[in-house]
């Protein structure tokens, strides 16, 4: 039943929109983004790029955040609640909760961030009192950290399928931590020998690599962004996010819902 | 024909941090109910009655065995669409509101969309919630959780309906109410199977019951049959406060309440107090066969197990 | 009283006594600001370990380390400080973390180099930094003007000076007077002229506000110097006319046939001295200059203006 994927990823995205955690967070992305205008006047000259760094960097974080958040507890508060007992006794198979539950919250996350950045625009418009033709590097920026939300939530819904919320949320920051250096790392392994070598590849390759994601500095410098890039992100991203989810299914189908 | 049969179900499963041991929390279960009838489940808790329901949904796998839900392999997924599930305590999204969330299962349940309206209001009313329709879940009283639960396992019509605990905190009348939903859904031709701890519920409303302690079925069969199958005993009741002398000497309980007076007998020496009674002129008033409750014979059979558990072990 | 109650006094007054304790610590520490050097300490300091640390949002940490930089140094800048120590890590955190923050170089070649009060006194420090930064934005010409720039005024590298200059100007859309700078180092190094075109130069290109102050101090002072100069050589000349000295600056013009008493750029005439010195009225007002300075004149650490 395709459907059934449609249903739980529609009440999915109701429940993040009538969970006043949410509404807070935007508030307070917002109450950044116009707190920029004002550290900005530090220094004209930077002004707008302190405006984007900061305007984009909390959208990010916070996104991060509400992807961790929510994203751990779809399943594993699930459990805990035992709301999920009676959707599963339906003609519900588990691997359709688990993609619908991801696409209602990616689903979430893109709405969330398309009003983060109707502030991070507004701020910028204060600042410039117009828009350049430059600007619409934000969109650029905007879609890799929307590609970063896609990766956070899989990850989040992996833990979360056989984790605690806790631990499911420690771990999926600790991976966003990681994974913002993932590039140190491949070095390290490439420059390690023996069972380290091992070990440090392995992990540099499974962890999840920001570090081609994060074009804030860049674009607030009017850099152009390579078309290239924008298309090995996306292929990236969703491959990672694909195995992840995968992860997440074969560990939900096998487990004991006590 | 039979609704669910249940071929040697069995489930352990590890415990202990350090050291695994196994704990056995089904040794195997055959069991069989038929349709159309209301099946009790009866058991302490940590029998192993939830284990077993959960089984059969799906939510847990068993060690062994097999079970066959309306002729179907329990695995089915086609099953899921034709049974309900009501779990012990039941906890719904709390954002929702009642009318949300059937509208909710009835989706994944299946329930085309032109019925679904219809059927929600329908079965709104059958339980009594109405008029809270529109309240989120979050503000909802125990009793209500409960009758929302009782809600979304009948939604789609099912043949078949599973109850964990479905008495399990609701006050008297909430539990007058369940049971007349579930006589209801037997005269519409739906098998009833639910598990409880509270025997007056069993006994009032169940064709057939099992009883299972420690994860072993210890008895299945009609409740008439179980509890007339320890031995009978007769109440008779005469006119008068004296207590003839040979029906002491039968060691009969006697009991004098007010202007009458209450003796309990074997069957066996029924003829003998009736006689005694004649002879002296005594007014019999009446003669009841007493039975044993359902709550005697439970914790009879339970202690049973337990000496015979303790003698073996 | 009951129980409850006498909680609610006693609860009551500790709060209201810790209040009053919070509040006096920290009235304490203000008054020793000053002395006290609280902020000298930088948690971290290695560049690689905080642009770690940013996860990936090394944009935004520049722009906090800047915005801490800058307000390092105008804080301590307003108090006369003899030390500036955090200057140079911050401004290279900042350039490490992100490369193509161009102002925090300009800053780096206005006040990394030039000695304290008015500068940490670090040259070389400000050499390496300018040389960082050319080497991550190789098509930026300016970088290579505000490292001349240091090897001309504070180490008075005139060659090197001249080399960076006409390296500068072939890089593509360079500004046309870095050549110009190139030539005036090769012919007129030390001179007034040469000190003026600079500060102009720094003053025209940049839009920070302490670097664009800074330079019309310097531009002032340089007046003056020049000024001064002039002034001292009409005296000896008047000197030589009616072999005495001017008895007052009003004097010296009219001799001099000047249009009117001379002023420096705050407006104040000019003085002379009883013995033939010419001086600024307000020795303050020209941290800079090197002239008309009273001989015993020790700059006061307090600020004269406010920015």
């Amino acid at each position: 039943m395709r459907t059934s994927i449609a249903y739980i990823a529609s009440n999915t995205f109701r429940e993040a929109v009538r969970d006043r955690v949410l509404y807070n967070l935007i508030a307070f992305a917002l109450l950044l983004s116009g707190a920029a205008i004002l550290v900005g006047q530090i220094s004209i000259e930077i002004e707008k790029l302190v405006v984007i760094n900061l305007g984009l960097t909390a959208v990010s974080l916070f996104g991060i955040v509400i992807a961790i958040f929510i994203g751990i507890g779809l399943v594993s508060k699930e459990i805990e609640k035992r709301t999920l007992y009676t959707v599963l006794s339906r003609p519900v198979r588990r691997w359709q909760f688990i993609v619908g539950k991801f696409f209602g919250l990616a689903g979430t996350l893109v709405v969330n961030t398309f009003f983060m950045a109707i502030g991070v625009f507004a701020a910028l418009f204060y600042v410039s009192h117009k828009f350049v033709k430059a600007d619409a590097l934000i969109f650029v920026a905007l879609y890799f950290i929307i590609l970063q939300f896609l990766i956070i939530c899989s990850l989040s819904l992996l833990f979360s399928s056989f984790s605690t919320p806790l631990l499911s949320a420690i771990f999926a920051f600790s991976l966003f931590v990681i994974g913002s250096f993932a590039e140190d790392l491949r070095n390290f392994a490439a420059m390690a020998h023996g069972i380290t070598r091992w070990l440090a590849t392995g992990a540099a390759y499974l962890v999840p690599n920001f570090s081609a994601f994060n074009v804030i500095t860049s674009i607030a410098h009017e850099q152009p962004v390579a078309g290239r890039l924008i298309l090995q992100n996306t292929v990236y991203a969703l491959f990672y996010a694909t195995m992840a989810l995968s992860g997440a299914v074969l560990i939900f189908e096998r487990r004991d819902l006590k | 024909m039979v609704a669910i049969q249940i071929l040697g179900l069995e489930k352990s499963y590890s415990v202990g941090f350090w050291y695994k041991r196994q704990k056995r929390a089904l040794c195997p279960l055959h069991l069989e109910v038929e349709d159309g009838e209301i099946f009790g489940f009866l058991g302490p808790n940590g029998a192993g009655k939830t284990t077993t329901l959960k089984i059969l949904m799906g939510l847990v796998f068993p060690s062994a065995g097999s079970a066959r839900i309306l002729g179907k392999e329990w695995t089915d997924p086609a099953v899921k669409a034709q049974i309900g599930f009501l779990p012990e305590q039941p906890y719904f999204y709390d954002y929702l509101t009642a009318h949300e969330l059937l509208e909710y299962y009835g989706q994944l349940s299946g329930v085309p969309a032109k019925n679904r309206t219809h059927r929600v209001e329908q079965v709104l009313q059958q339980v009594g919630l109405r008029d809270v329709r529109g309240l989120q879940l979050r503000k909802f009283s125990k009793g209500m959780l409960q009758r929302v639960g009782i809600g979304q396992a009948i939604l789609h019509d099912p043949k078949l309906v599973f109850f964990d605990e479905p008495m399990s905190g609701l006050d008297p009348m909430g539990r007058r109410e369940v049971r007349d939903l579930m006589e209801q859904l037997k005269r519409e031709g739906k098998t009833v199977f639910f598990s409880t701890h509270i025997l007056s519920d069993a006994e009032a409303l169940c064709d057939r019951v099992a009883i299972i302690h420690k994860g072993e079925l210890l008895r299945v069969g009609a409740v008439d049959d179980l509890t007339s199958s320890v031995q009978g005993k007769v109440e008779l009741l005469w006119q008068g406060t004296q207590v003839p002398a040979s029906i002491k000497a039968l060691g009969a309980e006697c009991h004098v309440a007010g202007d009458k007076v209450r003796a309990i007998v074997n069957e066996t020496q029924q003829d003998a107090a009736i006689d005694a009674l004649r002879r002296e002129r005594l007014r019999l008033v009446s003669i009841i066969p007493v039975r044993t409750s359902l709550e005697a014979y439970f914790v009879e059979k339970l202690r049973h197990a337990e000496t015979t558990a303790g003698t073996t072990a | 009283m009951t129980s409850q109650s006498k909680i609610t006094v006693v609860s009551g007054i500790l709060l209201v006594v810790s209040l009053a304790g919070i509040s006096f610590v920290l009235h304490l520490e203000d008054q020793l600001r000053p002395q006290a050097t609280p902020d000298e300490v930088l948690f971290l300091s290695s560049p690689t370990m905080i642009k770690r640390a940013s996860l990936g949002y090394d944009g935004l940490a520049a722009c906090i380390y800047w915005t801490r930089a800058v307000q390092y140094f105008g804080y301590r800048h307003h108090y006369y400080a003899a030390s500036y120590n955090l200057l140079a890590p911050l401004l290279e955190i900042t350039a490490h973390l992100d490369p193509h923050l161009l102002v925090a170089y300009e800053f780096g070649s206005s006040f990394l180099a030039p000695p304290p009060p008015h500068g940490a006194g670090q040259p070389q420090r400000a050499v390496e930094l300018m040389q960082y930064g050319i080497q991550q934005n190789p098509g930026n010409w300016h970088l290579y003007y505000d490292l001349g720039f240091v090897y001309y005024m504070d180490l008075k590298d005139y060659k090197k000076a001249e080399e960076t200059f006409e390296r500068g100007s072939q890089v593509p859309n360079a500004h046309p007077f870095l050549k110009v700078l190139a030539a005036q180092m090769a012919q007129h190094a030390g001179e007034y002229d040469t000190a003026k075109m600079l500060w102009s130069a720094t003053y025209e290109t940049t839009q920070d506000e302490q670097i664009k102050e800074n330079a019309i101090e310097h531009l002032r002072a340089l007046r003056v110097d020049d000024d001064v100069a002039h002034l001292q050589e009409a005296v000896t000349r008047f000197g030589e006319h009616t072999g005495r000295l001017p008895a007052n600056i009003a004097e010296l013009a009219a001799a001099e046939h000047l249009p009117g008493i001379p002023l420096d750029p705050e407006g104040h005439p000019y003085k002379i001295t009883p013995e033939g010195r010419v001086e600024v009225r307000v020795p303050d007002d020209f941290p800079f200059a090197t002239r008309g300075l009273p001989p015993d004149y020790k700059p006061v650490p307090t600020p004269h203006s406010d920015h």
